[in-house]
């Protein structure tokens, strides 16, 4: 099967979980002997040759031919009617109105240079970068021969549901996360819409836990028939033994991600007022940075437990690897987390971990604690149990690895061609 | 003879190294040695050698009538010692002219005296002592508080401890209706002398000096001059208290600061009844007017005067607290480390770092520190401040081993 792939991120450069599991489902096709194009916004060169990597900023689009007008005219609809983007500041958001306003009445005069340049970030003018990515992707789809097109996330459903209608072929959806996800109750409409666009163009959707599967329909109203759940793998299950000492005598307990609503650090800060006053020879550490750092600092500090609870600041590379290897405890008390993969890192290092029932990974992960994430007495007493009562600890250490090995992205993408080729089989 | 009262003060902070959560528990050195000599190594250059070489001239030449006063932490001679001691010996020649006083201050420019009497008195012991050490024997008598910090009760302590004189802020909310021009003395102990600054003044050559929106820039020593002649003549002593670091450093060379003070002491002796004296001499040849009462802390600092600077949200009073915790256990502890790191981390700048007043002052705090923001300062100085509550803790141990 030959599949026309579109993402946002590959490893090495990633900012997130998508590339990451991008890339596993990726390797795991490949090891099904499915032929993959994969396509980026922007390539650096120095991606693993596992696919066909196409480069979205080196393709060439011409903008009179009358489909790509048609692409455009929705294209334009979605860009005009989306002036809240996410990520963007006033001054970002008047350039993008400009934009928007000035540029979209003479699209075959090709005030667009033909070619795009594409910084495949979050950031600045991404919704630009979304809709030129769907034409370049009609221009891909056009020119490259598949059978089937898979889109991950709201970035990539545009050129999804653009490539589709080139060439008629199947898409598949791959939820990641949801904008209920990232936003809570506040949800940003024009990203929303997007997500629904692209879900309902689907010919099936896939999300990445039942959690998320269960958002798809009841909040995007996509048909239960059509969804199927597909968890998320580790790339690797060894364990990793590590060198690295801790220098405190007390033990730790870590927080591991960034700093925002989602992922709950609030809870986290509450539940260590709790263990500290029960045990002050305990130290909790919070890695990571946000919008909600400042806050979490300050609350720290109005507990009066600063010399107790720290803060790292953004880690990368080895210091992550360190952090993991020298906490006794991991906790992710995420208020929503389609999946979440640290724990399944925590694990590999030997770490037990605690994670919140509102995670995707609590599905898969059978030796850890499960807690809600507002419950922040049974999230201490949780902590509290895995420091002082060595038994559980040390069972979660012996069977986590065990379970760690089950999580193949062989086997996810196993199940991921027995999707493609019913969709095959469906095409007239 | 009504006269004008120069005190400078001269402090750098020992800074805090970036120091990570990693840190702790493995390295206990916390001193940022290439930022603060470098920094020292700078306004020395732009400042300190200078201003002191100008000085020296300007006392020669008038014969000891023109004479200043400054208060240097010690923090801030120990890094003279190690990285300046060429800043050091201009100040020694500058004492030994016999018109320069040195004030007495706590000596690492700690907050202590609002919390604890006996970290207070030692604090000012030690400084008290280092004086004499590089000043060939000098004696204090005048005490300066850490940016001016005054209340009824540290000027009762300060009382205790001998001085016959104190340094604060003449602030508004103090002295009312009141002239700050007039010798005041503490309600507590009438034998404390209190000097008041005028900010007024004193803040016209500190702060106003190079700014081209003020009405009166630029400034100059005939306008100077004018002003102190229109004050009632009743009013007989005018305090210019300021940072030393005014002129060179907050004030560039280019804004013709130094010019300006070069030319002061003519145009004072050519043009007024004023001379010029130290806070000594005003506080012996004075009689107070009356009693000034200061029931709550103010400082030089701010619109407000207050502590807020230091003291005045979560951040600043969590590691305020966290470390006079510290203060009994500390003090049991005979380590020449452990001590020197007691000192240097109860510096004042640590918790002025951690300010988050960013509205009217926030400008003036950004431009000294070093830190992003006051959160970066909270965390970098509660990791350094963990690894030292662990050090303790292990002394303590030792100790506790030893005497079985």
């Amino acid at each position: 099967m030959k599949v026309l792939m579109f993402g946002w991120e590959f490893p090495p450069h990633i900012s997130g979980g998508l590339g990451t599991a991008c890339y596993g489902l990726v390797k795991g096709l490949v090891h099904h002997n499915q032929d993959i194009i994969f396509v980026v916004p922007k390539l650096w060169g120095d991606e693993e040759p596992l696919a066909d990597f196409v480069n979205a900023s080196d393709v060439v689009i011409d903008y009179r031919e009358k489909k790509f007008k048609k692409i455009w005219k929705n294209l334009t609809y979605l860009e005009v009617s989306s002036f809240l983007v996410p990520y963007l500041g006033p001054e970002e958001f008047q350039k993008y109105t400009d934009y928007a306003i000035h540029d979209r009445t003479d699209v075959d005069e090709s005030v667009f240079s033909n070619k795009f340049e594409f910084s495949g970030k979050y950031g600045k003018d991404l919704m630009k970068e979304v809709s030129r990515y769907a034409l370049v992707a009609a221009q891909i789809a056009k020119s490259k021969d598949h059978d089937v097109i898979h889109a991950h996330d709201w970035l990539a459903y545009p050129a999804g549901i653009a490539a589709k209608e080139i060439s008629g072929k199947p898409l598949v959806a791959h939820i990641h996360a949801t904008e209920f996800d990232r936003s809570g109750e506040t949800v940003n409409k024009p990203v929303y819409d997007i997500e629904r666009a692209g879900m309902l163009a689907a010919d099936h959707v896939v999300a990445v836990s039942h959690l998320t599967r269960k958002v798809v329909i009841e909040k995007y109203g996509v048909h239960p028939d059509k969804v199927s759940v597909l968890h998320n793998a580790v790339l690797d299950a060894s364990i990793i033994k590590s060198s690295v000492y801790k220098n405190v005598p007390e033990k730790i307990v870590t927080f591991l991600g960034r700093i925002t609503f989602q992922k709950g650090p609030e809870y986290f800060v509450e539940a260590a007022k709790k263990v500290i006053d029960r045990d002050p020879n305990v130290r909790f550490v919070m890695a990571g940075s946000g919008d909600l750092l400042n806050r979490m600092i300050e609350r720290v500090a109005e507990l009066g437990m600063g010399t107790k609870f720290h803060f790292t600041g953004f880690l990368k590379g080895k210091d992550v690897d360190d952090m993991y290897a020298i906490s006794d405890v991991y906790v992710m008390p995420s208020v929503s987390e389609p999946f979440g993969i640290a724990p399944l890192e925590a694990v590999r290092h030997n770490t037990p971990v605690i994670i919140s029932k509102q995670s995707g990974v609590a599905e898969v992960l059978r030796n850890a604690i499960k807690v809600d994430f507002w419950d922040v007495d049974a999230m201490a007493d949780a902590i509290f149990g895995l420091l002082h009562y060595d038994s559980i600890s040390k069972m979660f250490k012996e069977l986590g690895s065990e379970e760690l090995k089950k999580l193949k992205w062989e086997h996810v993408a196993a199940k991921l061609v027995t999707v493609y080729d019913k969709l095959h089989k469906q095409q007239p | 003879m009504r006269t004008i009262c120069f005190y400078f003060q001269v402090h750098q902070p020992l800074r805090i190294k970036p120091y990570r959560f990693f840190d702790i528990g493995a390295d206990h050195y916390y001193w940022d040695d290439y930022s603060n000599k470098s920094i020292i190594r700078k306004v020395a250059q732009k400042c300190y050698l200078p201003m002191n070489a100008l000085l020296l001239d300007l006392i020669n030449h008038y014969n000891g009538n023109f004479k200043v006063a400054f208060s240097i932490s010690g923090v801030c001679l120990d890094q003279f010692e190690a990285f300046a001691p060429d800043v050091l010996d201009s100040f020694k020649k500058l004492v030994a002219t016999g018109h320069v006083e040195l004030l007495s201050e706590t000596d690492s420019h700690a907050l202590c005296s609002l919390k604890s009497k006996t970290e207070f008195k030692r604090m000012v012991q030690n400084h008290k002592e280092k004086i004499k050490k590089h000043f060939n024997g000098y004696e204090t008598k005048v005490f300066r508080n850490t940016e001016l910090i005054y209340s009824d009760k540290i000027g009762g302590m300060v009382a205790e401890m001998g001085f016959e004189g104190m340094l604060t802020e003449g602030a508004k909310h103090i002295l009312g209706w009141k002239s700050p021009n007039f010798v005041y003395e503490n309600a507590i102990d009438p034998n404390l002398k209190i000097l008041l600054k005028n900010f007024q003044l004193s803040d016209d050559i500190a702060f106003r000096f190079s700014n081209k929106t003020w009405s009166d820039y630029p400034l100059t020593t005939e306008k100077f001059v004018t002003w102190i002649n229109a004050l009632p003549i009743e009013q007989e002593v005018i305090n210019l208290f300021m940072d030393y670091e005014t002129f060179g450093e907050h004030q560039w060379a280019e804004t013709g600061i130094f010019e300006f003070m070069r030319a002061l002491p003519n145009a004072v002796f050519k043009h007024t009844n004023y001379g010029f004296s130290t806070p000594t001499e005003v506080v012996r040849n004075s009689r107070s007017i009356s009693q000034i009462h200061v029931p709550i802390p103010i400082s030089w600092a701010d619109e407000e005067r207050d502590l807020t600077a230091w003291l005045g949200n979560d951040l600043q009073n969590e590691a305020f607290s966290k470390l006079y915790e510290m203060e009994n256990r500390v003090a049991k502890i005979d380590d020449e480390e452990i001590q020197r790191d007691w000192n240097y981390l109860q510096t004042s700048d640590h918790f002025y770092y951690m300010c988050t007043k960013f509205f009217s002052d926030g400008a003036v705090h950004s431009y000294f520190s070093h830190y992003d923001t006051p959160y970066d300062a909270f965390i970098n100085y509660m990791n350094v401040l963990s690894d030292f509550i662990l050090r303790v803790k292990i002394m303590e141990e030792k100790l506790a081993e030893e005497t079985q």
